[in-house]
């Protein structure tokens, strides 16, 4: 007797390509967005392989300027901007809030299809022969000099924009207007809060990028001189609408994964999360404060010492919420009863590398410092390790965590820990001599490099193929697990949130009944509290 | 199975119809915010570039005709009036009266675009449209053309806008002519409102700041 | 440092050993507070690891001293970061007056670099030691960046416009120079060497260098070639303002702006005339865009400020 839920409920292509079913869509996104990450990661490859060795020997500097470019449109439009939240985001935060699907679920199918078009230009554009601007685009290169797929591209992270917001705004309307009775907003689990400040951002910022392409493109197609100074045009204007959206989004990139992180903490240290209030909260600071520090990407690009004191400063405040976050799931460990199962390792990983990460963006904001320091390799580890170090490894953490949730059944846990050990491993080889790298004075986006950069490089480079073993295995083993797993329990970690309640996997509505809730998040034991220190 | 309980037009994901409705607005909320967002990413970009050539912005704005823009802009605030007559109506299920309100709004609006065309019609003929055959004679023409890059972007994204609102129009009157929207159930007529009344507000940030220089 | 495995550039400018001073420090605090941190966390992960399946800790919420304690000190380093990093920045903005100028072009992909007596350098940028030098920098298309990372500078060029930036070499040698802002095909490729020299030898290697005429001299040529002197003339009764004194002086624009005129106003004028009008004159200066590169204004702005100052009758004082 097969028990009917959301992945046998409907066979088929158009029940699965016309679903509404947050869950199902959650899917599809990842799919599509695991697609673009092995093909970024292709990219990534063919970079790190010409870096072996100085001279630019293995494909001409046309190609490789094409390649770092791809690499970095991908994983940042279309892999790490939606990741989180349009997989496990889409999936849980329904569940966790106690409702039977999203607010508006056509324009979450919509959000998908959006993704795809995208997607496709993106696509389209990569075996056009792609782009060679830099993900940043930087005028008048990207607007007049180059010769190649730039609106081909720019029109694809346009529409894909559009993806983002609207998952953006379906999130903010379902956390705002369908949580289960009972459910007040400090009781909301801290997945939540961070998927809500990261719709914020989303709603609030990407827009600017989408208005930044239109102008691009107008001013490629028409020659009209928006950001070209031989027609008035200012190309600082350029950096600084970019750089609006672009930073950011790269606190949409982070957030999420930091919302997972308390998660997987408070689980498997079976613990209510120490000081909930304050993570909470650092949630909005972060996507309040990271929308006044953009211009800490131009501090040499001529501006006021003015200017640019202020935006160091703020770059500075922005850290400190960050660095709260550390010391809370530090501390919920502590004389908690934890067990080492692969979500806690990847979190552990994720609190060791994002505040490495995190560190080093101190640096950056230092003007005596970014002044010798940007536009190198050091900037390339830095966001590496937030991004890779910190994100992914929330992002595989969160899967891993919820596998059972989505699938029915458990990954095998031997081969998931070997994995996040191999990651570890592969990624600090990969990035950390890149620090080195900068502070030597290697500039970034370099094809061909002198002599004395090669012994960090070509470490950089063997790491990097660790790393691609690691990302590979669990590929195979959750393919695998899909059909020979073991079938999962509800609650197979014992883990306190509504999503729990439910069957693993789900039925398409979620609950039977919508649930009451009548305590705060991560109630473990209901006790008189145990003094402190 | 429709009830008092669960009307037809509740959708399944919403425990009633005041969550559906309160839910529905917000999101258009939401939306609009993100459209302010940008909107605003063009106004930041065109008064930056105002400010730094004033007397080429002014003399290009010249170009513009007062009159048709001063038309439109009562114009699309009638159809704002209408809009809102057509939301009143659709809360007292009035299905006629939602029917004429659409309608009018959607006249209204046709006549804006109408207006639009010809006045980016007369813009061609004149050669001032960036990018086909641009030619100023005045001081700054390199200048006034970026004035023209703007005038073109803000007031084709805004038109863009209004299209799609007559699309949407069309729809919702097709909508309500077969008795779709009543006291129960407005909420769609609602929100087409808010966005309308949006779309208005960016035509009265529009006007004077490309129109009204100097 | 350069033995065995290096991790720092050479230092080879006054403000190196500051600079590299402050990421000791910061890299100081960021390995304490890291390594505090994983300690921690391995501690508690091994020390409070699950004992028996069913055991259930009791819960600690927080505690308000605790997080203000990690709120406000993050907060405090953080500040002595922003504190140092900005004293250093601000003290090493401006050059010290009486640097000597070098002007930088640079374009798709080279570095052209100019000495003020006519020496003319691509990819590489002779230099003595101890003394201040100021480089004006311009680009012909796209926007690159300047970087010696011996010296710890680094600066955009941005068409449309004049960035600049100064050090002080202290060490000889010959040292890197990056482009670092990506530009294109042959980012990569656009890099070169900054050769420092005792100052004895420095102004041997001026005596001996290729040179056409010096910068003034060639913006001279300029002038009169493109025909400014038919407007310009040094008295008042050119259809233009005098130019002689112009540069590092008040100009009176119609409508009642002043300003003082500097390489960049000088240069915009050449090149966009109808921007700033001077009050009293009617005639439309025609524009140069076009006629004239990056390196062709630069001469001609040396060689307006060559010119010495005459009595001014156009401008108030």
């Amino acid at each position: 007797m097969t028990r009917t839920h959301y992945l046998n409920v409907q066979y088929g292509f158009r029940s699965w390509l016309l679903t509404k079913d947050h869950k199902r869509i959650a899917l599809l996104y990842l799919a599509s967005i695991t697609l673009f990450f092995f093909l970024g990661g292709a990219f990534a490859v063919m970079v790190r392989l010409e870096l072996v060795t100085p001279p630019g020997d293995l494909m001409q500097a046309e190609t490789y300027n094409r390649m770092f470019t791809m690499h970095g449109v991908m994983m940042i439009f279309f892999f790490l901007i939606p990741s989180i939240p349009a997989v496990l985001g889409n999936f849980l935060v329904p569940m966790m809030i106690g409702a039977r699907d999203l607010a508006f679920p056509r324009v979450n199918l919509l959000s998908w299809y959006l993704y795809i078009i995208g997607g496709v230009f993106a696509l389209v554009a990569a075996v056009s022969g792609g782009v060679d601007t830099g993900w940043t685009f930087y005028t008048p290169y990207s607007s007049t000099y180059s010769n190649s797929a730039v609106i081909a591209t720019a029109v694809g992270v346009f529409v894909a924009g559009f993806s983002s917001i609207l998952t953006g705004l379906n999130f903010i309307v379902t956390i705002h207007k369908m949580r289960a009775p009972g459910l007040t907003w400090f009781r909301l689990p801290l997945f939540i809060w961070a998927h809500y400040a990261t719709s914020v951002i989303q709603i609030l910022g990407t827009p600017v990028l989408a208005i930044t392409i239109v102008l691009l493109a107008a001013e490629r197609l028409a020659g009209v001189g928006i950001f070209d100074p031989k027609l008035g045009g200012d190309p600082i204007l350029f950096q600084h609408l970019f750089w609006f959206y672009s930073h950011p989004a790269v606190y949409i990139m982070i957030l999420p994964g930091m919302g997972v992180i308390s998660e997987l903490v408070t689980c498997f240290s079976r613990k209510k999360i120490f000081g909930y209030g304050f993570i909470a909260m650092s949630s909005v600071a972060i996507a309040v404060l990271g929308f006044l520090v953009w211009a800490h990407h131009m501090f040499v690009s001529g501006q006021s010492i003015y200017a640019s004191m202020v935006f160091s400063v703020l770059s500075f405040l922005v850290a400190v919420p960050s660095a709260i976050k550390v010391f809370n799931w530090t501390a919920t460990l502590y004389k908690g009863s934890i067990v080492y199962m692969t979500p806690i390792l990847y979190a552990f990983g994720f609190i060791g590398l994002f505040t490495i990460g995190g560190l080093t963006g101190l640096f950056l904001s230092t003007l005596a410092i970014d002044v010798h320091v940007h536009d190198t390799y050091f900037v390339v580890a830095h966001f590496h390790y937030i991004m890779v170090g910190g994100a992914v490894m929330a992002y595989l953490g969160g899967i891993h965590f919820w596998w059972p949730k989505i699938s029915g059944r458990m990954y095998p846990e031997g081969w998931a820990r070997f994995s996040a050990l191999v990651l570890f491993v592969g990624f600090n080889l990969t990035f950390f001599p890149q620090f080195l790298l900068g502070y030597l004075g290697m500039p970034r986006r370099y094809h061909a490099y002198p002599e004395e950069f090669q012994v960090l490089n070509v470490m950089s480079s063997a790491g990097a193929s660790i790393l691609g073993v690691g990302y590979l295995i669990p590929m195979v083993y959750l393919v695998w697990s899909m059909r020979y797993g073991k079938p999962a329990p509800d609650n197979p970690w014992g883990a306190k949130g509504l999503e729990w309640t439910t069957s693993s996997p789900p039925v398409t509505e979620n609950f039977e009944q919508t649930p009451v809730v009548t305590e705060e998040a991560y109630v473990y034991q209901v006790e008189e509290e145990a003094p402190v220190g | 199975m429709a009830d008092i309980a669960h009307p037809a037009e509740l959708a399944h994901q919403f425990e009633d119809m005041d969550q559906q409705l309160d839910s529905s607005v917000f999101g258009m909320w939401v939306f609009l915010a993100q459209e302010i967002m940008f909107f605003g990413g063009l106004f930041v970009a065109y008064t930056i570039y105002r400010g730094a050539y004033p007397e080429a912005f002014r003399e290009a704005s010249h170009h513009l005709d007062l009159r048709l823009g001063g038309f439109n802009t009562v114009v699309l605030i009638a159809s704002s009036l209408t809009m809102a007559l057509a939301v009143r109506a659709a809360q007292l299920g009035q299905r006629a009266a939602i029917v004429a309100n659409l309608l009018l709004t959607l006249a209204l609006g046709s006549v804006f675009l109408a207006v639009k065309a010809y006045e980016y019609h007369h813009k061609y003929v004149e050669h001032l449209v960036p990018g086909l055959g641009f030619s100023f004679e005045g001081s700054h023409p390199a200048n006034a053309q970026m004035f023209f890059v703007f005038y073109f972007l803000m007031t084709g994204m805004h038109a863009l806008h209004m299209v799609v609102g007559a699309g949407l129009l069309l729809y919702f009157i097709h909508k309500a002519r077969r008795g779709v929207y009543h006291a129960g159930y407005y909420g769609p007529v609602e929100i087409m409102g808010l966005y309308w009344h949006f779309v208005d507000i960016v035509w009265i940030f529009l006007f004077p700041m490309l129109y009204l220089i100097g | 440092m350069y033995r065995g495995f290096p991790l720092f550039p050479e230092a080879a400018s006054s403000v190196a050993r500051g600079v590299d001073l402050l990421y000791l420090f910061m890299t100081a605090i960021s390995v304490l507070l890291s390594i505090g941190i994983f300690t921690v966390i391995f501690y508690f992960a091994l020390r409070y690891r699950r004992r028996h399946p069913d055991e259930v800790p009791k819960p600690i919420h927080g505690s308000l001293k605790l997080e203000l304690f990690w709120s406000i000190t993050p907060f405090l380093v953080t500040m002595i970061f922003f504190g140092w990093g900005t004293t250093l920045y601000f003290r090493n903005y401006d050059p010290p007056p009486g640097a000597s100028e070098i002007f930088v072009v640079g374009k798709q992909w080279m570095w052209k670099i100019q000495h003020p007596d006519g020496q003319r350098e691509i990819n590489e940028l002779h230099v003595p030691s101890g003394r201040a030098i100021k480089l004006t920098m311009a680009t012909e298309d796209v926007i690159h960046s300047f970087y010696i990372p011996a010296f710890r500078v680094k600066k955009d060029v941005v068409p449309g416009r004049y960035t600049t930036m100064w050090f002080q070499p202290t060490r000889p040698g010959s040292y890197h120079l990056f482009c670092a802002e990506y530009c294109g095909n042959q980012h990569s490729g656009m890099i070169g060497r900054v050769h420092v020299m005792a100052p004895s030898e420095f102004e041997a290697w001026l005596a001996g260098a290729a040179r056409g005429k010096s910068m003034p001299e060639a913006g001279e040529e300029l002038f009169h070639r493109l025909g400014c002197f038919t407007c310009h003339r040094a008295d008042v009764s050119g259809r233009g303002p005098v130019l002689e004194g112009v540069f590092g002086n008040a100009v009176l624009l119609q409508g009642g702006r002043k300003l003082i005129a500097d390489e960049a106003y000088l240069r915009e004028s050449i090149l966009n005339p109808g921007a700033k009008l001077v009050v009293g004159f009617r005639t439309r200066m025609p524009t140069f865009a076009g006629q004239i590169n990056e390196e062709g204004l630069m001469q001609i702005i040396a060689y307006l400020k060559s010119l010495p100052p005459k009595k001014r009758l156009d401008a108030e004082p």
